[in-house]
This record gives C-alpha cells, structure tokens and sequence, in this order.
C-alpha cells in the first residue's frame, strides 16, 4: 500500500497531505490538519458529529476516504467564522443555547450552514428545519433549542453587519 | 480497522473495466457509504479497491418520453430526490431518496452503489422492481442489461460477474392509469427499513385492475415479488377484503429475519398490514391519474 500526495482545500486554504489510501476524511482534517473541531462519533454514518461540507453540500467525513476529496473544497466549523466573527448560525446556537455538551455542535452548525445556504430566501417550516438536521443526533438539548436557532437565522435575524 | 488495500483510480469508464479485470480480490467503492462500514467491521477485506465515485461519465439523470428514465450509476441520491423531472414522472422515487438514510449520506452514496450493495433493507430496490425498472452491468466483454429483479441474487449478492460495473439503471415509461407507491416502517426517520413495502397498480378504464406489482423489502434475502399476491388482483375491482388477503399472502410468502429490531413474526405482521396498505393507497392513486 503506497502512501500518495492529496491535495485539498480546506477553509478556503490549499493543503497537501501524504497519506495512506484507507485515510479517512475526518482523520486528515483532525490528525494530519489539527482542526479538531470536527468530531469522530459513532463512525458508523449515523450520529453526524463528522459532519464537514464538501464542495457546499454536507457530508460525514468519518465515511468517506480522503483520497476521494482530491481537489475540492472542504469547509469545517473553523471556517464558519469570518473576520473573527461568528457566523450567523453561530451567534444563533449561542443565544438560543442550542448545545450542552457540545459535541455534536459543530456537525449540527454544519448542517445547520448546508441547510440555511439550499434555502437562502425563501421561508422554511419547522419541518423543513427538522428534516435539515436529520443527519445529526443531540443527546442534549432535545433538539427544539437547535431548531429555533436555524429558524432564527432563516427568518433573518441575524443578517451579517 | 480498514485494512491496507491498493488504490485503483480510473479516470474512464473504459479504464475502470480494464483495472477490474486486471486485478483479483479487487472490490469497487463508490460512495462507500455502505462499503466503508462493512470494510471497518473487517469483514470485507479487499487486496485493491478500484474508485469510481469521479466517474462522472456515469453521473447522469436523462429523461425522455419514450424512453423512460435513466440513472447513472454514480449519480448521488440526493441528486435524484432533488430532481425535477424525478419529482414530477417518478415522484414515488424522489419520495423514497428523501427518506433514504441522512441528507449527508445522500449527498455522497449513489444508487449504482447501492444497488450493488444488495443490502435486502435498501430503499431503492424494491421501488426501482415496482417501476419494472432495468439495471445495465458492463466489463471489458461488454454491457448487458437485465431487469433489476434478476439482478439479486442472495444477500449481498448479486448477478454481476467478475469484472463487471454497474452502469446505469432504467426506468420504463409507466402505463396509463399507473401508480407506485412504497412505505418502509421504521422507528426513526433515517433509519433503513425494518421492513418495506413497494406497490404498482395499473387499472383497466373501468377502474379494475389490469397489473399490480408488489414488492417487498428487508422481507428476504433478496426484494422478494409476491406474485399470488398480484395474481389475485387481477381483473379485480377495489375491495378492502381483497387487499387484506393480498396481506396474508405477503405474511405467509415473505422469509423475514428476526433481529434486535423486530421479531420474525412482527416483521410478517408489519408486511402484511403495509401491503395492504400499500395496494389501496397507489389503487387510489392510480384512479386519479390520466
């Protein structure tokens, strides 16, 4: 098993790793990157913990392989903020105290971001918001702080200065 | 653990036949949403691991109104929930992707993938055999194609040959006066099926029934067709009698596991209450459409 250069982006910034063809996304961003704030869960595709957007659409990066990110453009919860300012969603999960533990927050802000940016200007449901998040499991908050959150910011709440 | 395999990266459908046939215990991933959880448990180990995910030669939604639908096999699920000409000729199967795992693994897996998984709890199987859809499989001896009923063969286990891809699935045009739906029962909303229902009712133009095609998932090894079940319909008019014996026929004809999730006699029962469920709902559809 030969290791292989990989190149990527990641939060908008070019890298390139030398890795085993069996690495998995999450372990380059969390062990050959050091951004730690994606989590590994359960790796078995169900808790969402891992969640990190790839090419703008959500993904669990604890199934899939590095190698098959070749090129594209990887977003964690470190690149959410702009400017050392919090996103939106982020100033929403904090007034809203839509976490507890924490660990399931950043793969939630992530689904929450995919969500908000497919639905830009039209209205949601609650539903809808429920359905966004389907992917990631709170043991927490019992989900309804989460869903105020992302309706706050889809109704315009926390439109960026 | 994953073990250590060699990576094999196409960058042709033409070169993908070429690398499969050149390599023993060599295994295909696409998304490798379902092939990565079985190759971290161990108990898929291949020497080499052959990646078609960037094959977008194969990553394609065509319609035409003749021909039907076809699906290329590395096109995503979330791309076909999101479609609109699926959602507005096939509607049972953007209904069905939009319940099929979780936006993120719907986002990456791919219905070739899928397919070639042979997982009996799939989603797409069982829609995909009430639509009386084909599956096209290719190597480097060629393509051919076959309906996709024929296509599995056990669990996990499929008609594909060494050396050959899943390529492309096919959705005939539906009859006139057609309608397919499908339920799975689970207890959450991601979840697989703890068991599935698919049903297609054609109706005469006096409302009775010309065809129905009944399908049943996570019921057998394989999605399991249960004939008697269609057979007795036929040339019927609508009868809430009849449905529950179409019911009975899926109780006594399916061969359900039993698991930490449902007991077999649970599952038998389950099927039983959506096939008739199931028949009812796409006989009341299929009144309303032209």
């Amino acid at each position: 098993m030969e290791k292989r250069a990989l190149k990527l982006s990641v939060n908008g910034q070019e890298y390139e790793v030398f890795i085993h063809p069996k690495t998995l996304l999450v372990e380059v961003i969390r062990d050959h990157l050091g951004f730690t704030g994606t989590k590994r869960g359960c790796e078995t595709v169900s808790c969402g913990a891992c969640t990190v957007l790839v090419n703008g659409v959500s993904v669990k990066s604890c199934s899939i392989l590095a190698v098959q990110v070749e090129g594209m453009e990887v977003t964690t919860v470190e690149g959410l903020e702009k400017d050392g300012k919090l996103s939106p969603i982020q100033k929403a999960f904090l007034d809203n105290g839509s976490y507890q533990c924490g660990f399931c927050t950043p793969g939630m802000l992530m689904s929450a971001t995919a969500f908000l940016n497919e639905n830009e200007g039209r209205e949601v449901t609650e539903h809808e918001i429920r359905e966004g998040i389907e992917g990631n499991i709170c043991r927490c908050t019992g989900y309804n702080s989460i869903v105020r959150a992302i309706d706050a910011v889809a109704k315009g709440t926390y439109k960026e200065e | 653990m994953i073990n250590d395999f060699n990576y094999l990266k196409p960058g042709s459908v033409k070169e993908a036949f070429e690398m499969y046939a050149e390599h023993d215990d060599c295994k295909v991933i696409c998304g490798g949403q379902s092939l990565l959880i079985v190759m971290r448990q161990g108990m898929v180990a291949p020497e080499y691991l052959l990646d078609i995910k960037g094959l977008d030669e194969l990553r394609y939604i065509k319609y035409d109104e003749k021909d039907g639908l076809r699906i290329g096999a590395t096109t995503t699920h979330r791309e076909i929930e999101k479609s609109p000409v699926i959602q507005e000729k096939y509607p049972v199967l953007a209904l069905m992707e939009n319940k099929l795992a979780s936006i993120q693994t719907r986002n990456w897996g791919t219905i070739g993938g899928n397919l070639a998984h042979a997982d009996p709890a799939g989603d797409p199987a069982p829609v995909l055999i009430a639509l009386n859809a084909n599956i096209k499989v290719g190597g480097i001896n060629g393509e051919r194609t076959m309906p996709l009923e024929d296509f599995f063969k056990d669990y996990f286990e499929t008609a594909l040959e060494k050396g050959e891809l899943v390529l492309e699935v096919h959705v005939p045009v539906p009859p006139p006066k057609t309608a397919v739906v499908y339920q799975k029962f689970n207890l959450l909303d991601s979840d697989m099926g703890i068991v599935a229902v698919a049903a297609s009712i054609t109706l005469n133009g006096d409302d009775t029934c010309k065809d129905a095609r009944i399908v049943l998932g996570n019921a057998a090894p394989i999605p399991k067709r249960v004939k008697n079940a269609e057979d007795l319909l036929k040339d019927k008019k609508f009868d809430e009698k009849l449905f529950e014996e179409a019911g009975k026929i899926s109780y006594e004809e399916s061969e359900p596991v039993a698991d930490i999730h449902a007991s077999e006699e649970h599952r038998r029962h389950l099927l039983s209450v959506l096939t008739k469920r199931m028949i009812k709902k796409a006989w009341e559809q299929a009144r309303a459409v032209a």
